[in-house]
């Protein structure tokens, strides 16, 4: 057991080294453009928009495609009140407020772990990443949920309470809709993937100048 | 070391191009494209070469715009446009004294659902009748010419004519009901808040005469305030009866959208209208508005309630008369209902419930089916061999599906939101088959850009396969709510007034005749227009004084129209080879007016001109 701490410590202590830092760095840039590309878009296609209505949302922000000829947001809002939705608005999204804080934390944390160059800071930075892609992932699914169930018993259309699909494709009334992660989200996925790459490379580095192999387990 | 370095890269890189794939990938369009069909087929099938001529006549409604559209089939090419509730410069129409006298103090009118006369259940190429659903008139176009012979209305007690101008086999009646309803008679006033007791539908038969068309307020029967919607005349096995949707049977009020939609089911109305005619024999009417009203709570076995998924749209009478096709806007299902079904719970009394009197059948008693077609089913037309072709505004479909085995064969895409459609001649009790015009009520841009004002789309869809094909887009003004497709050969109009019909009383066929009048104040000309001048070439009047003048052309070749307008007081009309029409108006202005011909006519068209003199007073 104090073997293992010992172990443990010497890991979180470890000094991340020029590559590492490299890759740290580049993963905080990747995080950069997940402000610019949507983290999730739905797409709805029927035979009256061939081309599909688009809905994007962005960290912060939700959007539809605009084109001279449509607003799609304001367009999937008047369609979905025949059903009873409540209408998509931006203000009633709190994650709207806190994704973007936590993408700039991350940001933060990640530059702080290139400067002090611990290890500890990096396993810190990538497990709370970690937990705020699952919490914002788990937090989406319930939006969609509550939009899917709280229907207006009033409404002149009457439909089932559904569950608009996260992932995938699904028939709704009558609409196809499309739903997959945006670019953003990938963004997201690169930051995690190359924050294990760091972590991996900074324990190469490590065996490389001092200890024996297997010394970490 | 060198590749121990390089792998990490490989990831980074890996991720990054993930990242951008996944951007490109999101940036395309995937969804599913419009099935055009061959193209070269298509192309084909629609075409009809220069001089030849097309197979059908397309009796279009023009909705608010208050005309009628004339297009042949399979072109669809636009041929003539019938104003009807409109003041039409290109024809004169609303400028002489006649067709101003009919269109009485209103410049527009809402036309609805264009019905063709019919004999025995099939069109008989006489008349076209149409319903303005905004000031609740009926009017006659005479097949012969063209023309609009009669307006009919506002008829009393009708308030938002929209359930017509469908027609009896025998044109013995065209329907009428109310959408809208309103305390009556009109004129009345009712705070909305008492909607459910005092205001009052009302479903009718206009009479029509059957040598001469002549239109008649028949048979009124007094309803509950549902909105009636569409209709159909029953034939074969239901012979005698009419049919209308209703909507808004909660006799809610407000936002309608909501109020209107919570009962799980509305109801049809069922006249029968033979029982109709006999209680106005009878003598068991009321006089409301000046016209005789049934009242179903004192005669019993006039109408009956039919239960239909909610907020229905078009009834429609297969065309051996058995089934009654009801589709439920709001609903996936059409339902069918069996006449014999319906005659055997009148008779058996199975009904679960009234409505102010009215029974109501049992739903489970008298269906045949729930046709399971699609969603937001609107109205259905047949083919000639056992088909059914329902709109699916909401899918923007045509579903095709088999009268009696109940299943859905094909189904077609259209663009967008179809409200109504047409087939060759299928509302009548052969029809054709071979051609559907899907009437859209949203183009979406699939044409030239035209500004906000968008045209309506109207699809030709080839039915006398298997499987529908789409064959031709075309575009038509505002708004399509129905159409009449009706074999060509069936059609014998004339080119010119023969002379020898001409019974105006102050026709002219000779120059000498022409002449100039003044009885007092009015001056009354008698003028007529041949290629290429008019005779008198002057008019000289007092400033204030009536002006009559009646102009004939005298021409006896076809195409040889000639207009008479006179700038700056407001007056163009065209007058056809052989007629004769008056123009009234007041000399208010005095000067010098120039009057010519606006509908070119001949080598000399520009020189067929004259001047209206008006000497100033004193």
């Amino acid at each position: 057991m104090e073997r293992f701490l010992e172990t443990a410590n010497r890991f979180f202590d470890l000094p991340l080294g020029v590559r590492s830092r490299l890759v740290l760095l580049v993963a905080a840039l990747v995080l950069i453009p997940t402000y610019l590309f949507p983290l999730w878009q739905m797409t709805l296609y029927s035979n009256q928009f061939p081309d599909g209505l688009r809905l994007y949302i962005y960290s912060h922000k939700l959007e539809g495609a605009r084109s001279p000829r449509r607003d799609d947001l304001r367009e999937i809002n008047t369609l979905n009140h025949y059903i009873g939705m409540r209408p998509l608005l931006e203000s009633d999204f709190s994650e709207f407020k806190w994704i973007p804080l936590m993408v700039g934390i991350f940001f933060i944390l990640a530059l702080r772990a290139i400067v002090i160059g611990k290890m500890s800071n990096l396993v810190d930075t990538t497990v709370l990443f970690m937990y705020f892609g699952l919490f914002s992932f788990w937090s989406f699914y319930r939006r969609l949920y509550e939009y899917g169930h709280n229907l207006d018993p009033t409404a002149p259309v009457k439909v089932p309470p559904f569950m608009p699909p996260l992932f995938g494709s699904q028939q709704i009334a009558n609409f196809r809709v499309h739903s997959y992660p945006g670019a953003a989200s990938f963004f997201m996925v690169g930051f995690f993937l190359l924050s294990l790459v760091a972590i991996w490379l900074a324990t190469k580095e490590r065996r490389f100048r001092e200890i024996s192999p297997g010394a970490i387990g | 070391m060198r590749t121990k370095i390089a792998l990490p890269w490989v990831i980074v890189s890996l991720v990054v191009a993930v990242a951008v794939t996944a951007l490109v990938f999101s940036m395309r369009g995937r969804g599913p494209r419009v099935e055009r069909g061959e193209v070269a087929e298509a192309a084909v099938a629609t075409y009809v070469a220069p001089g030849d001529l097309d197979e059908y006549y397309l009796f279009y409604s023009g909705g608010h715009s208050g005309n009628v559209f004339v297009a042949g089939v399979p072109s669809m090419r636009h041929i003539a446009t019938i104003p009807v509730f409109t003041p039409y410069p290109s024809t004169g129409y609303g400028f002489d004294k006649e067709s101003r006298e009919m269109l009485g103090e209103y410049t527009w009118g809402d036309v609805h659902h264009p019905a063709l006369s019919e004999t025995n259940g099939d069109y008989d190429g006489r008349w076209l009748f149409v319903n303005d659903n905004a000031n609740n008139r009926v009017a006659r176009i005479d097949l012969r010419d063209f023309k609009v012979k009669q307006i009919l209305g506002p008829i009393p007690n009708i308030s938002g004519y929209h359930g017509g101008s469908f027609v009896t086999p025998n044109t013995e009646y065209i329907l009428a009901a109310s959408r809208f309803s309103v305390p009556l008679p009109k004129g009345t006033y009712a705070p909305v808040e008492e909607y459910a007791t005092r205001y009052k539908g009302v479903v009718s038969g206009i009479a029509v005469d059957p040598k001469t068309g002549e239109m008649s307020v028949g048979w009124q029967v007094l309803m509950p305030p549902f909105n009636f919607d569409l209709g159909d005349a029953g034939k074969g096995p239901s012979h005698g009866w009419a049919f209308w949707t209703s909507y808004n049977t909660e006799r809610a009020i407000g936002k309608l959208e909501v109020t209107s939609t919570q009962r799980e089911r509305d109801y049809i109305a069922a006249v029968n209208w033979r029982a109709a005619e006999q209680a106005i024999r009878d003598g068991k009417f009321t006089v409301i508005g000046g016209v005789k009203v049934i009242d179903p709570k004192t005669v019993p076995g006039v109408v009956y309630l039919i239960p239909c998924s909610k907020s229905p749209h078009g009834v429609d009478v297969s065309p051996d008369g058995r089934y009654i096709v009801a589709s439920g806007k709001l609903a996936s299902i059409t339902t069918v209902f069996n006449i014999e079904k319906i005659l055997t719970a009148i008779q058996n009394k199975n009904f679960t419930g009234e409505e102010d009197g009215i029974p109501v059948l049992n739903y489970d008693a008298v269906k045949d089916a729930e046709v399971n077609v699609g969603l937001g089913p609107l109205h259905t037309v047949f083919d000639d061999r056992g088909y059914a072709y329902t709109s699916l505004f909401v899918e923007s479909a045509v579903a095709k599906w088999k009268l009696g085995t109940w299943e859905v064969v094909d189904k077609i895409p259209v663009s967008y939101n179809i409200g109504h459609l047409a087939a060759a001649e299928g509302d009548t009790v052969s029809p054709d088959g071979k051609y559907l015009v899907a009437l859209n009520k949203l183009s979406h841009g699939r044409h030239l850009g035209v500004g906000p004002s968008q045209p309506e789309s109207s699809q030709l869809i080839d039915i006398s396969g298997e499987k529908m094909r789409l064959l031709y887009d075309a575009f038509t003004e505002p708004e399509p709510h129905y159409a009449q497709m009706i074999k060509a050969d069936k059609l014998k109009p004339i080119e010119v007034y023969p002379k020898e019909e001409n019974k105006h009383p102050h026709a002219i066929w000779d120059v000498k005749d022409a002449k100039i009048e003044r009885r007092g104040n009015e001056v009354v000309v008698k003028m007529l227009a041949v290629r290429s001048s008019f005779e008198p070439w002057k008019i000289e009047v007092n400033q204030g004084d009536k002006v009559v003048i009646h102009l004939t052309n005298i021409e006896q070749t076809t195409d040889e129209l000639h207009g008479f307008a006179i700038g700056e007081y407001n007056i163009n009309v065209v007058v056809d080879p052989g007629e004769t029409k008056t123009i009234e108006f007041v000399a208010h202005k005095p000067g010098v007016f120039p009057y010519y011909c606006t509908n070119f006519c001949s080598a000399l068209h520009q020189e067929m001109q004259g001047y209206l003199l008006v000497k100033p007073r004193s």
